[in-house]
């Protein structure tokens, strides 16, 4: 049985769109309504946040909102509750996002467990070292047929790329640039050197770009060089300030990817 | 070279002490981590950098710092108290150790500013200082509620020169300036180091924070054969936050099986209060600042936001080479509370005429409970002076 990522880009390479938003945000009721709002209104693939009280690789949208859902009570067993039955009505391939620490204390094997029973494609734990996961998680991974996703940065060195690109399936998370996560800068020629650098490499993975990825034109620029991108803070930004959901994501989705709504 | 030397507890090649340490940081920081890890060995190893550190540990930061007999306190518990005087060093702590040694890694990696976080303040007056004696730029990161107990700090380390700068975040105390200084790191990778105040963060700053304060326990086994003829203590006392004057203190004496090494955690209103920050009694194994050790945390794995009264204690977990001598019985842990310190900090000022630092008065207080004999020889490490204090001394005192 192969994996709903990487069914998902053999079916589809060019301007994919994977949308983040944290689980139990705004309201802790609120995970599910938002993942198939996002699969209605066109994203292709979703990274649910995994809430945490010290967020050291994000900024300040997603840290107030991990702090917002830790305060509505969110946790991973809630998560996974709200999550039982998901795949009755959502296709699109879910990631789940976070940090280490809440996984290791819910035990590692029972996570990537429950991830599969769930329908959990992949995983992101940017506070996971490589060797770390390979050394003590990559079989448990793939004995439950989940994909742990890697990030390369513009500082990360030739020869770790194609390390991580040799190890990896599914895709490469390619960080914009060295910042965490909601930065305002906008994609430049610096960006698009780097862009055009890992293109260059030809990596046997394909990649999505994320972080300073907020709307229309940083999304096609950043579809030019890679096979999506991935939207955080700007999205959690309307979600913070929606007072109706559905439409708001509908209206959202629609215009990253260029399509007006009525 | 003694301070270069390595102790059996040393940590292995891939940055563990036993089941603790590693390096667990976003991809953005291994760039600038991995190149720390590759080079400090070979930097401090260097005899120019050894000589430059030597010189400036002397005349600048006036080490060796006595060892002194405290008589009067020595009277009152029975036994023989020697003070490692660390809070006559330039800028008033142990602190200063680190940040002279970790100015010179930066200056030989090129690197043009410094981030560092702080809690009680003597880290970022430590950093902000030699910043200024090597014209480097220098930003803190500081809790807002530390910006307010320790105010004396924020003014020294503006006076030289520093930004410091706020963390609103979480309790907005040492935690949280952590995870704000990490983050400037990450947004500036190139030019930056991050200076860590204490043997806590991801490999290699556990291992190089403790080399560079080991020299306080090389001095005091010298002058202890001085004074006593022998260079073991019966017992070395130490304050822990992150445990870097613990560190220090217990460097030399990891294999000294006859020394026992007494680590003072902050128990803040009562372990079982729900305002402490006694990691070892409250916390378990996870993941904080890049590495596994001992934290504080929710079933869920949430950090635990700590309390002290002691912004320098006041943080949920402790480096990972003491999390290894907690596991190992190796050393021994207790907590004391704030009550119980303000009272130390006291009796000392009243007994020896020595206002120690609210994290040290820590450290003196386990005297009482200490039960060491009359023949016995008590190493208390006297990390800093208590000026910083003295507002929060004189409110809870009634002074
Ligand atoms: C005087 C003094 N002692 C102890 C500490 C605690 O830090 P560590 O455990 O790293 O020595 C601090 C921290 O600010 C301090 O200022």
């Amino acid at each position: 049985m192969s994996n709903r990522i990487v069914r998902l880009f053999a079916e589809k390479n060019k301007n994919l769109l994977n949308v983040y938003f944290t689980a139990g945000y705004p309201k802790l009721g609120d995970t599910v309504t938002i993942l198939q709002a996002l699969e209605e209104a066109g994203a292709d693939l979703v990274e649910i946040g995994m809430p945490y009280s010290d967020p050291v690789a994000d900024g300040p949208v997603i840290q107030q909102s991990n702090d917002q859902a830790l305060e509505n009570g969110m946790s991973l067993r809630i998560l996974f509750n709200q999550l039982e039955n998901i795949r009755a009505t959502v296709k699109l391939p879910v990631l789940l996002m976070g940090y280490l620490n809440p996984v290791v204390q819910y035990g590692v094997e029972n996570f990537v467990k429950k991830c599969s029973e769930t329908g959990i494609d992949g995983v992101i734990l940017p506070d996971l070292p490589l060797q770390e996961y390979l050394d003590d998680y990559h079989e448990i991974f793939r004995k439950h047929n989940l994909l742990n996703i890697f990030l390369i940065t513009p500082q990360t060195s030739e020869a770790r790329i194609r390390q991580i690109d040799s190890v990896s399936e599914g895709f490469i998370y390619m960080v914009s640039s060295a910042s965490v996560t909601g930065s305002s800068g906008a994609i430049g020629s610096t960006q698009e050197d780097y862009f055009r650098r890992i293109e260059a490499m030809q990596l046997q993975n394909p990649t999505l770009i994320g972080f300073g990825i907020s709307g229309n034109a940083s999304f096609a620029r950043a579809c030019r060089y890679a096979n999506g991108a991935i939207i955080g803070s700007a999205f959690i930004r309307v979600l913070q300030h929606s007072s109706d959901l559905r439409p708001d994501i509908h209206r959202f989705v629609g215009g990253v990817k260029g399509i007006t709504t009525k | 070279m003694e301070v270069l030397a390595q102790p059996a507890f040393e940590v292995d090649e891939k940055g563990y002490y036993g089941r603790f340490g590693g390096a667990y940081i976003p991809e953005m920081l291994y760039p600038n981590v991995e190149e720390l890890r590759q080079q400090y060995l070979h930097i401090i190893a260097d005899s120019g950098f050894e000589q430059e550190f030597r010189y400036l540990l002397r005349d600048y930061v006036g080490r060796p710092t006595p060892l002194y007999f405290a008589g009067r306190l020595s009277d009152k518990y029975h036994t023989n108290i020697y003070l490692k005087r660390e809070d006559l060093c330039h800028t008033g702590a142990h602190k200063v150790n680190n940040t002279i040694g970790q100015i010179l890694v930066a200056k030989r990696l090129g690197k043009q500013r410094i981030v560092a976080e702080t809690g009680a303040g003597q880290h970022g007056v430590a950093t902000a200082t030699v910043c200024a004696l090597m014209g480097l730029e220098c930003i803190v990161y500081m809790g807002k509620l530390d910006i307010e107990r320790q105010k004396p700090n924020v003014e020294r380390m503006k006076m030289l020169g520093a930004k410091v700068v706020a963390a609103t975040c979480g309790s907005q105390t040492l935690k949280d300036a952590t995870n704000e200084a990490m983050r400037h790191w990450i947004n500036n990778p190139t030019d930056t180091h991050y200076i860590i105040g204490s043997v806590v963060g991801p490999h290699p700053y556990p291992d190089m924070v403790a080399r560079f304060q080991s020299v306080i326990s090389e001095e005091i086994r010298q002058q202890l054969t001085e004074k006593i003829g022998r260079p073991n203590p019966d017992y070395v006392v130490a304050c822990v936050g992150g445990g870097s004057n613990a560190a220090g203190a217990f460097y030399h004496f990891l294999n000294e099986t006859d020394v026992k090494l007494v680590a003072i955690e902050a128990g803040g209103q009562g372990v079982t209060s729900g305002h402490s920050a006694a990691t070892t009694a409250l916390g378990k194994p996870g993941v904080l600042h890049g590495s596994r050790t001992i934290l504080m945390q929710t079933e869920d794995g949430q950090v635990t936001e700590p309390y002290s009264i002691s912004a320098g204690l006041d943080y949920p977990g402790i480096g990972p080479l003491h999390a290894h001598l907690y596991d190992s019985g190796r050393g021994i842990f207790a907590s004391i509370t704030d009550d119980e310190a303000l009272q130390a900090g006291l009796e000392l000022s009243r007994l020896e005429g020595i206002i120690p630092a609210l994290e040290t008065a820590h450290a003196l207080a386990y005297l009482g409970r200490l039960n060491a004999t009359p023949e016995e020889v008590v190493v208390v490490n006297l990390s800093g002076r208590g000026d910083k204090d003295l507002a929060t001394y004189s409110k809870s005192l009634d002074l």
